[in-house]
């Protein structure tokens, strides 16, 4: 094998993958839509693309239908913005939790994240994204009267800020911790950001570990 | 620090290379356009995570591929470690160290060190402003990877705050904008926060480098009391940075400090940012003086004067790094038919000593003889020894 050849293989066979290979019709065109899915690369694509059309018809079918519900619109909860099959999302209907404490995230999936820790038992405030002017978001695009609306009525006394550890995220929480100090008895807080559990400390990144630092606790 | 081997392919002209290389000079010769360049640069690359030459990876790629890559072999003190890296523009580059996992190309930096010395050296001197600041920037980042993530998290900061200037400036007579103060407010903490970081980082950076230069200057041009050379700081928001910030024998830059110098300035200059649609203050529009004598090296210092002080903040940056980290790679691309006899005469003395140093000529003239170490001969896309 030429050289050339030679180094390539040895790259393809490490672990970044190779290009996509070329199919007729709809199948290219089923491959080509799930390419477009976030996260998923050209083989992977492939891969459910093969999975699809080899699966039962009923299968199928079932994934058409809940496609086909999406597009006709999903519902937000009317009180904290979360994805919701009803008026009101199930974390907002139960009575369990407890309403004194208000999570606020970007996203729904943020919701997701904080609710598989089953640390916390408050409820949550999804502001649909972050500060980004470079794509038009201003506070006004995020539902921050809402959050407003809801601090100045319901029992909250904490909020706790769980916007992402980027450049946007911070900025959203910076925002927010201005907006919020004027109300009396409110106590705002930030996730903390610093070392991933199971982690050893000298492979931490050196903002991380500065995060870390500046973040420490008495113990 | 040396590279053991480099293998490139499809990177700019070259299919594939696979060159094995020991301490000491190497010299690559072939006439213009056969790529002798590109082999330094893929080594500049692996350093800094850009060009000297091209701002987008684009052009790095061989025509008709969709990535380059590049593996290096390096062996510090009597460490050996394998660094690659994959460029493919319009997706995300990614690098291995030691065949594990791919990572983020940033986690490479600082595994190879490089100066390089190259015909384009000539615009830190004659060019603008900002040809400046990415030296300084680069050989922060460099020194310190960490800077990597500061430099980018401002710029970042940096384009959120213009885009908010652009959109409220053109509200002005119309609606105003009820939301435009408040979250101008947390742009400028956001741009503070970073800025201050790498302000203080280019403030310490420059009060170091600043006698290396000097003293490097004089050893090319000899001593001329009336005609010093003096590397100085200076900052769009002026006299604000603190006194014996960025001096030699002066005082570490606090960040926490100049993120409040910051503050300040930002809220001085939102008026006037928000009339014109951008920011006007701000590590982005400082300016690295280049003083000779009196008088500021661009514009008034001859082509050879020039040459000389470029010269002397590449070997200041050399000597800077090699007393923290042992000699880094020196990379010298055709400079040598650049220069004239005794300019040349230095830096040969100065390369001879370097623990590797790669070399590129059009001619077997143009290398000094300190250099004649190894020879490849780069013609018809092969690089041959000789």
């Amino acid at each position: 094998m030429p050289a050339v050849l030679a180094a390539r293989a040895d790259w393809a066979a490490s672990a970044f993958p190779a290009g996509c290979e070329l199919f007729e019709g709809v199948v290219q065109d089923l491959i080509d839509e799930l390419g477009r899915l976030p996260g998923v690369g050209p083989k992977s694509a492939q891969r459910i693309a093969f999975h699809l059309i080899s699966s039962e018809p009923a299968d199928i079918k079932r994934l058409v239908d809940v496609l086909g519900k999406v597009t006709e619109g999903v519902r937000f909860c009317e009180l904290c913005g979360n994805v919701s099959e009803q008026q009101q999302c199930r974390i907002c209907r139960d009575t369990r939790r407890d309403g004194a404490m208000l999570c606020v995230v970007e996203e729904p999936k943020d919701v997701l994240a904080i609710e598989r820790t089953r640390e916390f038992k408050g409820r949550y405030h999804v502001l649909g994204g972050a500060l980004d002017p470079l794509s038009g978001v201003g506070p006004d695009q995020l539902r921050m009267r809402e959050l407003l609306a809801r601090i100045s009525s319901d029992e909250v006394t904490e909020v706790i800020i769980a916007t992402d550890p980027n450049t946007e995220g911070e900025a959203t929480a910076t925002y927010l911790v201005r907006m919020l100090r004027d109300f009396p008895g409110l106590n705002v807080t930030r996730l903390a950001s610093g070392l991933p559990m199971g982690g050893d400390l000298e492979f931490a990144d050196e903002l991380t570990l500065g995060r870390a630092f500046s973040g420490r606790r008495s113990l | 620090m040396y590279l053991r081997r480099l293998q490139v392919t499809d990177f700019r002209s070259w299919p594939h290379v696979d060159l094995d290389l020991g301490t000491g000079p190497t010299v690559f010769v072939g006439q213009n356009g056969r790529g002798k360049t590109n082999l330094l640069e893929a080594v500049g690359y692996l350093a800094m995570l850009g060009s000297h030459r091209v701002a987008s990876d684009a052009p790095l790629v061989r025509h008709d591929c969709e990535r380059a890559l590049l593996r290096a072999a390096v062996v510090n003190g009597d460490r050996e470690m394998t660094v690659e890296l994959e460029i493919s523009p319009g997706k995300t580059n990614r690098a291995r160290v030691n065949r594990g996992q791919p990572t983020r190309p940033r986690d490479i930096l600082g595994i190879v060190r490089t100066v390089l010395f190259a015909p384009e050296d000539l615009s830190l001197v004659k060019g603008d402003p900002s040809e400046r600041r990415r030296f300084l920037d680069d050989l922060l980042v460099q020194r310190a990877p960490r800077f990597a993530g500061v430099r980018s998290d401002y710029e970042k900061a940096l384009r959120q705050r213009n885009a908010l200037l652009k959109t409220s400036g053109k509200r002005k007579g119309g609606r105003e904008d009820p939301y435009a103060e408040s979250t101008l407010d947390v742009w400028d903490t956001q741009l503070a926060e970073a800025g201050a970081q790498l302000l203080a980082g280019r403030l310490d950076l420059v009060a170091e480098l600043a006698p290396h230069a000097t003293a490097a200057y004089e050893g090319i041009a000899g001593q001329n009391p009336d005609r010093q050379a003096h590397v100085v700081y200076r900052s769009s928001i002026g006299d604000a940075i603190p006194d014996g910030y960025g001096t030699p024998g002066g005082k570490q830059a606090e960040p926490d400090t100049l993120t409040e110098v910051l503050l300040d300035a930002l809220r001085e200059s939102r008026h006037a940012d928000l009339e014109r649609g951008v920011s006007l203050v701000g590590p982005h529009r400082d300016e690295l003086a280049l003083n000779l004598g009196d008088a500021p090296a661009r514009g008034y210092a001859s082509h050879g004067e020039s040459w000389s002080f470029a010269l002397a903040l590449r070997l200041g940056s050399y000597e800077l790094l090699r007393a923290e980290w042992g000699d880094p790679v020196l990379l010298l691309d055709d400079v040598f038919a650049e220069l004239d006899q005794r300019r040349r005469a230095r830096l040969a003395e100065v390369a001879v000593n370097a623990e590797q140093v790669l070399v590129t000529a059009a001619v077997d003239e143009d290398v000094p003889d300190e250099l004649s170490g190894v020879r490849y001969r780069v013609a018809d896309g092969e690089v041959s020894r000789e």
